[in-house]
């Protein structure tokens, strides 16, 4: 820290204008070109989560329908190509452009405040993928709109996806649309990993990371090793569509296994990184509430990445019913029953937790106690669908979708609620009400439980999956019917949610900066955070830093207050490396992402398209990274 | 006469439809699936019981405290820590042993299926969009037949499906017999299910196959095996000749019309290989793939208008006068 003195660094000056002169620093640009181009994680992950929920209600909406429509026996609510369509955007929408988005973005928003630092690092990237994932998500749901949305279900499976049995565009729209959200997905998982990795506040070392924190990292390793194979499943399926490559024509020496392992080789690590995520803001809530450190903390952090290891062995148990030899399938048998213990591992630290704390009942406890009560049925059919012979059984039939849903919404819909209330009075400055969120927990838990257990026994009972109807002769109605109206319940559940948001967006308590009285640094800023997060980047001597030091955090000095700066740091040790300047708000990534929206979108129609499409998103890249003549950063 | 004989065969339908859903992992009534059923059992209840348990810790672990007031923050006792990790020690341990046991019996249950039993009975099950053809196999080839979504099984013996799919995959799922099994293009699966009584079970494709997927059913009737040894002398037969004007008219218009373009009745002229084979269509419970029971009024209905009872299925409308479609509704009631 030699460096000489010309530029201006905080230690020049006075507290008030220490923090004038770094928020107008970090400020985004005012009016729709400021709004356009900017950079702040803040900012760029609450258009994430507003996104990912307007997606959520409307694969939400489609999934009241098809309810309505199996309410009854031989019901015409929709027809059976509407309804192909809409279990189809519904599987997708929640899986793709809802479950993973939001738990991605809870991260982006929270990770840099947890971990002490002013922004992510590679910030255009991280607005880049924004865009991207909005683009995909109004492409594919525009397609819906217009009658052509895809109708082969989430995963596509071959051939019923091929164009033989699949004509027009809807499978094409289904590939490409994937591949290109996933474009944001890895974008953010890179960003995570090195935010993580390299800007976190001097002294937060390994041992001290939060565990939402180590659950968003732990999270995007999966994601970088995991999407690569959706996406060249789904690139393979509209070369084989487009350019007749026959990856997955049987007749013509294609395989259409080769698909399944594909997708579920991703699929299945899918689920757990919408679990994982979720498992961390159960972490951060119950210590906060129960006013203790966690019971455990080591144990749940080698617990989750025993579980990300693991998750990547397990994906042939989706294909216990394609023919494949026995003993193959039981090794998978006895590794989904293994990921088992590292999540039981964890429930048991949450309940030792409580267990030896003081717990105060507020709502974001509540939906956690629903989490863990939901939770462990979904993982306890988890169990048993990993069994061969009985998964045979229930295996593409209602109770897998009871498990599902269990271990979704039950796991991570739930914590996702939790972590809602919890972290909107840090968003927003406000709190929300804690009547109406009472209400919508016991509602939300009861719809929940009403929608989804009868569908347990409608699956032994034989119903199988993906029916747009069933004739009155099978003895399903009763249970159908029961289940809509718990669906009905459950979604209006969504909606006091969303009344309470926008109460109390206007007439919410003010909240103050810490007002459940949590232990990480997040809770040390203001609410809402300022555009710099924190005026002086604090260093952090313990795990529960806030509990440690009530009055003052010690803070990092010597920073410059002339350009955007961060502080990068060691690995392992959190040692103060060197002194970055974060990139100022641009529209390029913007432009750039329209470009490669563009090309994703022609290359449904023609394959020229990426060729085609090649010129403009070379030259918005250009305009991205134009040199502007930054001075080298110092060590 | 002809007005009561299609009531009372349209009764003796509805009937056999009506005491014929069984279609439940819950009801077993054959080798696996009775085998799966107990180990079901086994894995509900003790799931049950850890679920109970780890609610009553949380439970617990709640209302311990309830009415003291909140500690602004505690800081853990090394003693208790340490008591409470040997708890949880213990639970991570049961939870290692619990799934382990699962495992195994997972395991042995699925052994058990694999040892090899002699199979008196070989059929070939091809799954189409939306029906599934079904071919008896024999070493002399006078003795192999074909009918369609209805199979017809000796009770008490183990009968071999071999699976082959020619357009998209499929799976064959009666769950009262047996788990199910995929039939995936370009790829040979195989199946035994056994049936221990006599009783009629109804099964469903299992893997979304298309627009009508919801009605891709089919019927395994499980016969003594004296009265099994009649039905399939009985399939072997060439279709019966029609016996009076009306049926005869009926098969004219069939063999004249798109019919037989698609549809084979043996010993006639009608040798479509497209759709199912009607050489003994009277004889079988359903039309449409489990759709609707096989009546006279259901039929004419559907040949009407196939799109009517089951929208985009494969089968087109054939442009028949009025007269013509009774014709050749009674015609094919007649192929018994």
């Amino acid at each position: 820290m030699s460096a000489a003195a010309e530029p201006l660094r905080d230690t020049d000056l006075g507290e008030s204008e220490l923090e004038a002169r770094v928020r107008s620093l970090w400020r985004t640009p005012r009016g729709v070109i400021g709004w356009l181009s900017s950079v702040d994680h803040k900012q760029i992950a609450l258009r994430y989560i507003v996104t990912a929920f307007f997606f959520m209600g409307l694969a939400g909406i489609g999934a009241v329908v098809m309810r309505l429509q199996l309410a009854t026996p031989d019901a015409h609510v929709v027809n059976p190509d509407r309804y192909d369509q809409l279990f189809t955007m519904h599987g997708s929408t929640m899986m793709f452009l809802f479950a993973v988005p939001i738990m991605q973005a809870v991260g982006l928003y929270f990770v840099p405040l947890m971990i002490g630092t002013r922004e992510v690092a590679f910030p255009r990237l991280n607005a880049f993928s924004y865009w991207n994932y909005l683009f995909g998500c109004l492409f594919l749901w525009f397609c819906f709109f217009s009658n052509n949305g895809p109708d082969v279900g989430w995963f596509s499976y071959t051939p019923l996806s091929l164009s033989q049995y699949n004509v027009g565009h809807r499978a094409d729209f289904w590939a490409q649309m994937i591949t290109y959200t996933e474009v944001a997905g890895l974008s953010v998982a890179v960003i995570m990993i090195v935010t993580v990795f390299k800007m976190r506040a001097p002294g937060m070392t390994l041992d001290r990371i939060p565990l939402f924190t180590w659950s968003s990292l732990v999270t995007a390793f999966m994601i970088v090793f995991a999407m690569p194979a959706v996406v060249v499943v789904s690139t393979m399926l509209i070369l084989d569509r487009m350019v007749n490559t026959h990856f997955f024509d049987s007749s013509l020496g294609g395989d259409n296994l080769l698909f399944q392992h594909l997708f579920w080789f991703f699929g299945h690590p899918e689920v757990y990184f919408i679990f994982i995520p979720a498992t961390g803001f159960v972490s951060s809530i119950i210590p906060t509430f129960a006013r203790r450190p966690m019971f455990g903390h080591t144990a749940v952090v080698l617990s989750l990445v025993a579980t990300a290891f693991m998750s990547f062995g397990l994906w042939v148990h989706h294909m216990f019913v394609t023919g494949l030899p026995r003993l193959g399938e039981s090794f998978f048998t006895a590794s989904s029953m293994a990921i088992a213990v590292p999540s039981g591992i964890q429930i048991f630290c949450w309940i030792a937790t409580l267990w030896s704390g003081r717990p105060v009942f507020r709502t974001p406890l509540l939906f956690v106690l629903g989490f863990i009560f939901n939770f462990v049925i979904g993982g306890l059919t988890g169990v048993m669908v990993a069994s061969v012979p009985l998964d045979t059984q229930v295996h593409d039939t209602y109770f897998v979708v009871a498990h599902f849903h269990y271990v979704l919404i039950g796991g991570s819909v739930f914590p996702l609620i939790a972590a809602v209330y919890y972290w909107f009075p840090k968003v927003t400055g406000r709190m929300l009400s804690e009547t109406v969120g009472r209400w919508n927990f016991w509602i939300a838990f009861v719809g929940f439980n009403l929608a989804f257990f009868p569908m347990h026994i409608l699956g032994l009972e034989g119903m199988p999956r993906r029916v747009y109807t069933y004739s009155a002769e099978m003895p399903w109605g009763t249970l159908n019917l029961l289940s809509t109206i718990g669906a009905i319940i459950f979604a209006s559940s969504f909606l006091l949610l969303l009344w309470n948001i926008v109460r109390s967006l206007r007439r919410g308590e003010a909240a103050g900066p810490n007002p459940w009285d949590g232990d990480t640094l997040e809770w040390a800023t203001s609410s809402p955070p300022p555009p710099q997060n924190f005026t002086r980047i604090p260093v952090v001597t313990s795990l529960t830093p806030l509990w440690e030091h009530r009055e003052t955090l010690p803070a990092v000095a010597g920073l410059r207050v002339d350009r955007r700066e961060v502080l990068v740091s060691t690995l392992t040790e959190a040692e103060p490396d060197i002194r970055e300047s974060s990139p100022e708000p641009s529209i390029w990534p913007l432009f750039a992402a329209i470009a490669t929206g563009c090309t994703f979108l022609g290359s449904i129609y023609t394959p020229w398209a990426i060729i085609y499409g090649a010129l403009p998103v070379t030259i918005t890249l250009i305009g991205w990274f134009w040199p502007k003549g930054t001075k080298e950063d110092e060590s | 006469m002809r007005a009561l004989a299609s009531r009372a065969s349209f009764l003796a339908a509805t009937l056999l439809m009506a005491c014929s859903h069984e279609q439940s992992a819950l009801a077993p009534d054959g080798g696996t699936a009775r085998a799966i059923y107990q180990l079901f059992w086994f894995f509900t209840g003790v799931c049950m019981a850890v679920w109970l348990v780890v609610m009553a810790f949380m439970l617990a672990a709640i209302f311990r405290w309830r009415g003291s007031s909140p500690d602004p923050m505690l800081e853990p006792e090394d003693a208790s820590e340490r008591r409470i990790s040997w708890v949880v020690g213990a639970g991570v341990a049961l939870t290692v042993l619990i799934l382990t046991i699962f495992t195994f019996a997972s395991f042995l249950t699925n052994k058990s299926f694999a040892e090899p039993r002699p199979r008196s009975v070989t059929i070939k099950i091809t799954g189409h969009q939306w029906w599934w053809q079904v071919n008896y196999e024999a070493h002399r080839a006078d003795q192999t037949f074909e009918t369609a979504n209805e199979i017809h099984i000796p009770v008490g013996q183990p009968v071999k499906l071999d699976f082959e799919s020619p357009d998209v995959i499929h799976s064959f799922w009666v769950p009262s017999l047996s788990g199910k099994q995929d039939l995936i293009p370009g790829r040979y699966t195989t199946l035994t299910i056994e049936a221990d009584k006599a009783g009629i079970y109804r099964g469903q494709c299992a893997e979304f196959c298309g627009i009508q997927h919801a009605h891709m059913a089919m019927y395994v009737v499980a016969q003594a095996s004296g009265e099994f040894a009649q039905w399939r002398a009985q399939q072997l037969q060439s279709a019966t000749p029609p016996h009076t004007d009306q049926l005869r008219r009926g098969q004219q218009v069939f063999q004249a019309s798109a019919c037989a373009m698609c549809h084979s009745i043996s010993g006639t002229n009608a040798g479509g290989r497209v759709g199912p084979d009607l050489t003994h269509f009277g004889s079988r419970m359903s039309i449409a793939s489990g759709t609707a029971p096989n009546t006279l009024g259901n039929l004419t209905g559907w040949i009407a208008d196939p799109q009517r009872m089951k929208p985009y299925t494969r089968m087109p409308s054939v442009a028949l006068t009025g007269p013509d479609l009774i014709a050749v509704s009674q015609y094919l009631e007649s192929l018994k």
